[in-house]
């Protein structure tokens, strides 16, 4: 199925709330996930004969199980304080894509079958029945929705529509109405290892020949290990880390910080994801079994530390979820989640985020840079979502948005920050997370990215910015597809670490020469 | 007794039993029903204290509807505050003798009214005037503004132009505390005021007036951003341990 020709939408001079033009993205629906991709993870095929009455009773569910969903159905006021914060809503201009409206569509079937009001009043309080087409309307709409969080930020009873998107997933999942690039995915990564499928001996042979470029280039002997028992550190990373650019510079950064810091480490290919779509899809059950992979890893080869890679969501993941999940770091008690406990050291965050790791030995003094080699740069910082509004980084709230700042003032010369109002717990989501980085949501995804790329477009006119940092893998992704959509080179998009990389001077680096090497990816 | 005392105090019972159980129902429902995963928004307060803190802001100021839109936080808040004020002056109908706070505040919570049924106003504007707004109202929530406005306008119409007895209602609503009836006026303003309050306690369990109970279990606003420090397992998510 061919992508249905749109438009890419004007910036913005000055960035205003657009008019309804209802139904602008209502024909949009990402592909349905095949039987195969349901069943795996434990959906049924397809859709359910009598799905109306499952749906409704797996609603019931998730209202005893989760109090932010139950409270989030009660609690809205129709304020309107959410309308215009959607950077989907800014794009396409669809109604249904302002949070409330978007919260609506599962709060109407709600009203009608778990209220009062709903059951005797309908048309009063806006309750509707579940029909067919309020079915697919469910499907279009809450795979148009990131589960960013911007619209929690501002929402005075904290309703999260990310909460509401991941409960009407779970729903269609149990009906057997999942979607393809989710639940493929998920398949994946529990039958190989990482959501590409990328198998052992592959990804062995890329990480060998990553090794040798940055060996090469700095006449120092740097690895990449992978599966080394009893390395002190387990590095858990998005597998785009291995393949896509400007991820795999990344890479050979972090690379770079272990063999500077001189702390051993390795990658996992039973565990080489850091990535568990499973929150996207709201399955808790499927989020734990991804995360025991994780620990399974950390305890078969002994490592003391897990640091994550740049990963938006599976930051979230890792340092919100994990604990919970399979006790990574405290207060467990079956017999996996003790020995990890005992293994770990306890004297680090579990887990740790790369940045948290690269700062500290920034701070003690550990990594000598040469900044000067990222002076043809000037750089601004994306703070990708999950990160932002759904994580911390370091002991003080706030963490998250100044150690990657601290990391690239330290690397680069050149930094400016954009708009206040597109930034730190206000930033826009890059407009593919949460489960859209697929190309049948193309459009959706060029039409989302556009309060960033107006914000990115006034830095760039304004400051001369021509890189863009980001610690995320579907920012990263996502980005370099659609920058060109607005006119930007897709490689402005870089990896945080890819500009450690770049500046970093190994020990024993350049002794023999009279200049660090060059600049390899200009 | 005449008809209307006998309505009119079965109304007041009625409605407070389904307000009072309604409403305890439904926070027993909150309370009850387990949060599985960390979701403060963040950046959250690391401390209990903080999350009280961040609780109070959000209750008190309306932190967050403040840095999304500021016509609407004038208009809500100055709502809120007035309908507080006014909610404590009719105290001194409930109590003998009256406290001395509330003695203190009669005369704020007097104008008070004005600013409640202002900021209605305000409120009720922006869903006719904002095409956002207007694409997201409902019914109901015209209804609930038009009951609110009642209730103020009501009021305001007993204090300003139609004067009603305020001792027969004192002497009223303390019999009503003591199941010792006592006759009710017969103005229309009051009865009308009575009885559009009675209707909103009655509705109070069963709508979005709902968030009022629904902030404090907001688990985006009141968990304490902790997860790597401390275990957090809901019940049934520890099942799936075993």
């Amino acid at each position: 199925m061919a992508a249905a020709k749109f438009d890419t939408p004007n910036m913005r001079e000055y960035p205003s709330i657009p008019a309804l033009q209802p139904d602008a993205t209502a024909h949009l629906k990402s592909f349905l996930a095949a039987p195969e991709h349901n069943s795996f993870l434990g959906f049924p095929d397809e859709l359910v004969e009598n799905w109306q009455e499952k749906a409704i009773e797996k609603m019931g569910d998730l209202l005893g199980k989760y109090r932010g969903f139950r409270v989030f159905m009660d609690a809205c006021v129709k304020c309107g304080s959410c309308t215009d914060k959607c950077h989907y809503f800014q794009g396409t201009s669809d109604p249904k894509n302002m949070p409330v409206a978007r919260q609506d569509l599962l709060r109407s079937v709600y009203r009608r079958h778990f209220t009062l009001a709903g059951k005797f009043f309908p048309w009063l309080v806006g309750a509707r029945d579940l029909t067919r087409e309020v079915l697919d309307e469910w499907y279009s709409y809450f795979h148009q929705c990131s589960q960013c969080r911007r619209c929690s930020v501002f929402c005075p009873y904290g309703i999260d529509t990310a909460e509401v998107s991941m409960a009407a997933r779970e729903i269609m999942d149990s009906i057997g109405y999942g979607q393809k690039y989710c639940n493929e995915i998920l398949g994946k990564v529990q039958k190989v290892g990482n959501n590409l499928g990328l198998p052992g001996p592959a990804l062995e042979a890329t990480l060998e020949e990553f090794a040798e470029e940055i060996s090469d280039e700095t006449g120092c002997d740097v690895k990449i290990p992978l599966d080394v028992e009893g390395a002190d550190v387990l590095l858990i990373t998005p597998s785009a880390d291995f393949f896509a650019e400007p991820h795999i510079d990344g890479l050979m950064g972090y690379a770079k910080v272990f063999h500077a810091a001189g702390v051993s480490w390795t990658l996992s290919t039973y565990a080489s994801e850091a990535a568990n779509f499973s929150m996207f899809i709201g399955s808790y059950s499927n989020m734990k079994k991804v995360a025991e992979r994780i620990r399974k890893a950390a305890i078969d080869l002994k490592v003391k530390r897990i640091i994550v890679g740049e990963c938006g969501h599976a930051w979230r993941v890792a340092y919100s979820f994990w604990n919970t999940l399979t006790g990574v770091g405290s207060g467990a008690d079956d017999p996996y989640a003790i020995q990890l406990q005992k293994q770990l050291d306890h004297s680090y965050p579990i887990p740790q985020h790369i940045c948290e790791f690269t700062w500290d030995q920034i701070q003690q003094g550990k990594l000598t840079f040469d900044k000067s080699q990222n002076d043809h740069r000037t750089v601004t910082f994306h703070d990708s979502c999950n990160v932002a509004r759904a994580t911390r980084m370091g002991t003080e709230a706030g963490g998250q948005f100044d150690i990657p700042r601290n990391v690239i003032k330290a690397v680069c010369n050149n930094y400016v920050d954009m708009d206040p109002d597109t930034i730190r717990e206000v930033t826009y989501c890059c407009g593919g997370g949460g489960g859209l980085l697929t190309d049948d949501l193309m459009e959706l995804r060029v039409k989302g990215a556009l309060p960033r790329m107006e914000a990115l477009k006034k830095v760039i006119n304004e400051d001369k910015v021509n890189a863009m940092a980001a610690i995320c893998a579907i920012c990263k992704a996502q980005f370099t597809k659609v920058m060109p959509y607005y006119g930007i080179p897709m490689d402005t998009i870089v990896s945080l670490h890819q500009l450690v990389k770049d500046a970093i001077i190994l020990p024993g680096q350049g002794e023999e020469e009279a200049e660090p090497a060059a600049e390899a990816t200009e | 007794m005449s008809f209307l005392t006998v309505l009119y105090a079965l109304l007041f019972y009625t409605a407070t039993a389904l307000f009072i159980v309604g409403l305890a129902y439904k926070i027993r429902q909150y309370a009850t029903t387990p949060a599985p995963l960390k979701i403060p928004t963040t950046p959250a307060p690391t401390t209990t204290g903080g999350v009280v803190f961040r609780m109070a802001r959000e209750v008190v100021l309306f932190e967050s509807l403040f840095k999304s839109n500021k016509w609407i936080w004038i208009f809500g808040w100055m709502f809120h505050v007035a309908l507080a004020l006014v909610i404590l002056r009719h105290f001194r109908y409930f109590q003998e003798p009256v406290w001395g706070i509330i003695t203190f505040i009669q005369p704020f919570g007097m104008y008070a009214g004005f600013f409640m049924v202002l900021g209605l106003l305000g409120l009720w504007a922006r869903r006719i005037v904002v095409e956002r707004i207007r694409y997201i109202t409902g019914p109901s929530d015209h209804l609930m503004l038009a009951l609110l406005v009642g209730i103020g306008f009501s009021g305001l119409m007993m204090k300003f132009v139609n004067h009603t007895d305020i001792v027969m209602v004192k002497a009223f609503f303390l019999g009503l505390l003591r199941f010792d009836l006592q006759p009710l006026p017969s103005d229309t303003p009051l009865l009308v005021h009575l009885g559009l309050v009675a209707l909103l306690l009655i509705i109070f369990p069963f709508s979005k007036l709902l968030h009022a109970p629904g902030v404090f279990f907001s688990p985006t606003r009141n968990q304490v951003d902790n997860p790597r420090e401390r275990r957090h397992l809901a019940p049934w998510a520890a099942e799936l341990d075993k």
